[in-house]
């Protein structure tokens, strides 16, 4: 009977606790998800600003990415969002974005601040042509890093030294070489995301997106990278668990090459900071140029965006708040304190708070990558369909790997669920 | 195979050993290291720092490298023993790392680097109990505000499914009404479709309702538990109907009858039923995740999911944490476990 | 360690017969006599007004009226998303397609082979929750059995060996994910004591067949202790007699077991059965955090395809996954309805 007691006047107590605070300010809420430490960064501005605006406070709900990608989508369609978001999904969020055109103190630098293709991402369409609905707070390129202390070890030379355009081919074989010599784990991995996949697959020659407005899987171009991975697998030089360990979700080989297990690691300029922080000095690493086919020499451009939604019962203190988180001066502190490229068009130049030479360099290469990025991928970034066509290309291909399609198989049921996936989005 | 069964039929009161007892031990003492042996595993590793965690082999006690402060150095530096080309083994700092080479410190002498071959040294280790994991985890995570909140949850939750589920138990076993049989038959029927499946329509209903994050959002929908109802049903049915009747006859109301007679008799079932809500409740992750987003309202399961980033898994801190998740439930039931294991017993789940 | 026994009114410990000595104790049972008084106070004038036989619907409103609302009304809501199309979320805004929805899950030019269906993904699912039930339900039910008997057996710190094998059903679903994934992985603890004992390393959760194994031990693992104790129970409403009889009979253990342990236990061996199939043709919980339902869609069941279909895709086919759990739903009926019958019969017999 005591313990009874005892857990009657705890829940007593405890149901005292329900009672809310009372609120003066209006109060805002930002659903954010954290690569790495950029959320920190985030808090420091938004202090900063709740500082100078006394009738405002913000709240950031950081949550799992997947909670961005499932549940925020359903919670904005019901009414019962947030007011702002940082989303990658773009497409899921149309209609219900907000047009702070009207509220922002100056639309024309919004509009010269950032690069139209990415504003318009945000659009449904005619209707809202010149809405602003939110903008880019990172702007993200995909690309190759090596483990530059093997190649070293090993006596190879790294094959982007003497060359502007290495073939996947090549670097394939040469870190196959490095491997070996070195006695490491793996050679070669690309994190498993269909996003990540799509720069070599483009510049092998793949073309996803045809002038009548259709979409085309099956080339030739698409056919080869698809080759390159399985060949990977069956030859046992990439990490299997990053492609057939995952089940249905997005995986990253990270671990792998900041433990030195791996020699080649395609993923991208969001994992500077990353690497900076955790190999130190264990290893020299290298940001290496996206390997080069018939097709060209592309990554996919990408990156995160703030947006407002329209829901929100502060329309004009949301905008305040993304007015001052676009501005220039939050914009250029929060890219040299995560090391992330800027997607602001006017910072000019930029001091990256590292002490590392290495991300230094990184920061370089991919800068230069961003010039050589293709029609095709922003058609694909930012043409309304990226996870309607990353996502079965992800799943399906990890079907071949593990013997359940054949290859051929595989490209038809792509092409059969992006047409789904099109008409359903079309039709609702 | 026959000698396995052998012991199957045993009955009570033998009083010498016998092979079908060692065999009984066998298997019960081999079921306590398949059961334990992996929350154990947990445990351990949760103590490792990143380093060790990513070792091959990997060790059951958590070790950590031997450190040393060394003037001009503001970290201080990981120790090794150093077989030097002379056959010797000294113990040096290193300094770096630059690929296969190290660059080591004699610490009486932080002047002279001496460059050794990665190979030739290994690192000078001893067991350590590291609460870092759990320092760090607890600072980053929000630990105390998730920790409340599934307190404040699984409390009222199951204070709510004890009395709502006992009244209609009480209801479902003692009376005899129109409609009965229909509720029975309409709550077994839910058994057969899980929570997961049905999450939007339950989002929209949640979402009229104006429960959307709101803890009572998590509290009150899970509380009418078809098994909870079943399980108190089930007992109460063997309390004999002549308690009430006599306690009818000298002018007791239903609620006293309820209250006074029913409840105290079904205590058995009643902490069997507390014991599975608190663990429903406190376990519960899908229900919380569609109905909280504000992240002070999370729940500590819905909290470790937002741990677990997009772009990396940092294991030292999902374990730790995932230690301090099942440490209270696991408190909770050392606590309770004769009720829930004789309970369940008594309670005749028939 | 307190035995279970029968029950006998008015023996146990919460009788109100019991006579209160613990001060702490009669604080509390002071503040519940008030309660009761308070409670009878208001409700005593609503009895005289429905009468005895009324107050059985005001017992069993609170319970209905939620579960009502939060688990019937969504179940209703959703068989009527499996008849209407589009990705619109509110039921008022979706157009009504009839059977459309069901047609595409059955579109298949040959129903054993899921490629050539044009949901393929359902078809694989449907498979792998086959096998798995088969398989999860067979093992776990033997083991538990066995279990049962070895913990109803004349031994010393029966409690403690209870209270592990209940211990792991304790565990959240993410946890058990956690804890296996940490053995299982590349450089696990498994893998760990395969290396130093001279083996090659195995992968486990990326080869199909293991994970499906492993998928099973762990669900297993993490279940089997209900079921254990449900069983226990069962072993021991069995009289002690009837055990008697069968040796003055002269029969053997082996005999006795299935002569007498068996049948008697039939009653609760269909109820384990039938909870177990229920658990196992919704396996979801576990597996999702575990594997994922990988490798490829080697451990992807029913309601993963659901969950995915409606809810975690980018295109949220609300239409179509709620048809496919209209199919779920019926199979388990159907399943369920079958074991109960066998179990009448059996009983009958």
């Amino acid at each position: 009977m005591k313990r009874f007691a005892i857990l009657f006047v705890l829940a007593l107590v405890l149901m005292g606790a329900f009672a809310v605070q009372a609120q003066d300010a209006v109060e805002l809420r930002i659903t954010w998800y954290d690569d790495g430490s950029e959320g920190v960064v985030l808090r420091d501005l938004l202090d900063r600003f709740e500082a100078e605006n006394s009738d405002i406070r913000v709240v950031v709900d950081t949550v799992a990415y997947n909670t961005v990608l499932e549940q925020l989508p359903l919670q904005v369609e019901a009414g019962e969002g947030p007011d702002m978001a940082r989303v990658t999904n773009f497409d899921a969020f149309k209609g219900f974005y907000l047009d702070m055109r009207p509220l922002v103190a100056d639309a024309a630098y919004w509009e010269a601040s950032f690069a139209p293709a990415v504003l318009a991402a945000l659009r449904t369409g005619e209707e809202d042509a010149d809405a602003i609905y939110g903008f880019p707070n990172q702007f993200t390129v995909t690309g190759p890093y090596i483990n530059r202390t093997l190649f070293e070890q090993a006596g190879i030379e790294v094959p982007s030294d003497s060359s502007d355009a290495v073939t996947w081919a090549e670097w394939t074989e040469a870190a196959r070489a490095v491997a070996e010599a070195t006695e490491t784990q793996y050679a070669i991995a690309i994190d498993r995301s269909g996003h990540r996949f799509a720069g070599p697959a483009f510049s092998e020659g793949a073309t996803f997106f045809n002038e009548d407005g259709s979409i085309t899987i099956d080339t030739p171009g698409f056919r080869s990278f698809a080759e390159t991975l399985v060949g990977w697998h069956t030859d046992a030089i990439t990490p299997a668990e990053v492609w057939i360990g995952s089940g249905g979700s997005y995986a990253a080989a990270a671990d792998f090459f900041i433990n030195g297990q791996l020699v080649m690691y395609m993923s991208g300029s969001w994992q500077i900071g990353r690497f900076s922080n955790d190999i130190g000095d264990t290893f020299d690493w290298q940001a290496v140029p996206n390997p080069t086919g018939e097709g060209g020499s592309t990554g996919m451009p990408g990156g995160t965006m703030m947006v407002a939604f329209g829901d929100t019962e502060h329309p004009a203190e949301v905008a305040r708040v993304m007015d001052y988180l676009a501005s220039v001066d939050a914009l250029k502190e929060f890219s040299e304190r995560t090391l992330f490229i800027p997607a602001h068009l006017g910072l000019g130049e930029l001091d990256f708070q590292t002490d590392v030479a290495a991300a230094q360099n990184a920061l370089l290469t991919f800068a230069a990558e961003v010039p050589k990025l293709s029609e095709q991928a922003y058609e694909l970034q930012f043409g309304g369909q990226a996870f309607a066509i990353n996502n079965p290309i992800r799943d399906r291909l990890t079907q071949v790997l593990t013997g359940e399609l054949s290859l051929d198989d595989a490209i038809a049921r792509i092409q059969q669920d992006v047409d789904d996936a099109l008409a359903a989005a079309a039709a609702g | 195979m026959t000698t396995v069964l052998r012991f199957l039929s045993n009955t009570r009161g033998r009083k010498r050993l016998h092979i079908t007892d060692a065999l009984t031990y066998l298997y019960l003492l081999l079921g306590t290291v398949i059961m334990f042996g992996p929350v154990l595993w947990l445990v351990m590793s949760s103590f490792k720092p990143q380093a060790e965690l990513v070792r091959f082999p990997p060790r059951f006690l958590p070790y950590r490298q031997e450190t040393v402060v060394v003037e001009g150095h503001d970290e201080p530096l990981q120790l090794f023993n150093v077989t030097l080309e002379d056959g010797s083994v000294r113990q040096l700092a290193q300094v770096r790392r630059i690929g296969i080479e190290a660059q080591m410190i004699d610490p009486a002498n932080p002047d002279e680097i001496i460059p050794v071959n990665i190979n030739a040294r290994t690192p000078v280790e001893s067991v350590y109990i590291g609460l870092e994991n759990y320092t760090e985890g607890i600072a980053r995570f929000n630990f105390w505000r998730y920790f409340f909140n599934s307190v404040v949850v699984t409390v009222a939750a199951t204070l709510v499914t004890l009395l709502i589920n006992s009244m209609a138990a009480f209801a479902l076993s003692k009376y005899e009404f129109r409609g009965r049989d229909a509720v029975l038959l309409i709550t077994i029927s839910t058994l057969m479709v899980p929570l997961s499946v049905i999450l939007i329509p339950v989002f929209l209903v949640i979402t009229e309702v104006g429960w959307n994050n709101n803890l009572l959002g998590i509290i009150i929908p899970a509380a009418a538990t078809p098994t909870g109802v079943f399980l108190l049903r089930q007992y109460m049915l063997t309390i004999p109907d002549e308690l009430l009747d006599s306690a009818r006859i000298d002018g007791a109301s239903e609620w006293r009858i309820y209250l006074q007679i029913i409840l105290p008799l079904a205590r058995p079932a009643l902490a069997v039923l507390a014991i599975f809500s608190v663990m429903w409740r406190w376990n519960d992750f899908l229900w919380p995740l569609i109905v909280l987003s504000r992240s002070e309202l999370f729940t500590l399961q819905v909290g470790l999911n937002s741990f677990q980033g997009e772009l990396q898994v940092q294991w030292n801190l999902i374990l730790a944490m995932t230690v301090l998740t099942l440490l209270p439930i696991t408190l909770v039931f050392a606590f309770l476990q004769r009720y829930i294991t004789s309970g369940i017993a008594t309670t005749g789940m028939k | 360690m307190a035995t279970p026994t029968t029950y006998v009114p008015g023996k146990r410990s919460g009788s109100p017969l019991k006579m209160i000595t613990d001060p702490f104790e009669k604080f509390f049972s002071a503040i519940y006599n008030g309660i009761i008084n308070v409670v009878d106070w208001i409700m005593h004038p609503l009895q005289d007004r429905v009468g005895v036989r009324g107050m059985a619907y005001i017992f069993v409103l609170p319970n209905l009226l939620i579960f009502g609302i939060f688990i019937l009304l969504p179940m209703l809501l959703n068989f009527y998303y499996a008849f209407t199309g589009s990705t619109e979320l509110f039921p008022q805004n979706r157009p009504f397609v009839g059977m459309e929805n069901l047609n595409t899950l059955f579109t298949c030019q040959n129903f054993l082979d899921p490629n050539s269906c044009r949901e393929d993904l359902f078809w694989r699912a449907v498979f792998n929750t086959l096998g798995y039930v088969a398989l999860q339900v067979g093992t776990m039910v033997v083991l538990a059995l066995i279990t049962a008997l070895a913990l109803n057996a004349q031994i010393v710190a029966r409690g403690f060996f209870r209270s592990v094998f209940f211990y792991p059903v304790l565990l959240s679903p993410v946890v058990v994910a956690v804890i296996w994934r940490w053995i299982l992985q590349q450089d696990g603890l498994l893998n760990g004591i395969i290396v130093s004992l001279g083996g090659e390393r195995v992968s486990f959760l990326t080869n199909a067949g293991w994970a499906q194994t492993w998928v099973i031990v762990i669900s297993v693992w993490a279940q089997m202790g209900f079921f254990t104790l449900i069983l226990l129970a069962g072993l021991q409403a069995i009289p002690g007699e009837f055990y008697e009889a069968a040796q003055i009979d002269g029969a053997s253990r082996w005999q006795s077991f299935w002569q007498v342990t068996l049948p008697l236990l039939m009653p609760t061996m269909v109820v384990v059965l039938v909870l177990a199939l229920i658990r196992a043709v919704q396996v979801f919980d576990q597996v999702f955090p575990f594997t994922g339902g990988g490798p490829g869609t080697a451990t992807q069941y029913l309601v993963q395809y659901i969950y995915q279909t409606g809810f975690s895709n980018q295109t949220k086919e609300y239409g179509l996954a709620a048809a496919a759990s209209l199919v779920m739903a019926m199979f388990l009926l159907v399943l369920t309805a079958i074991q109960l019958r066998m179990g009448r019969r059996n009983e009958a017999a």
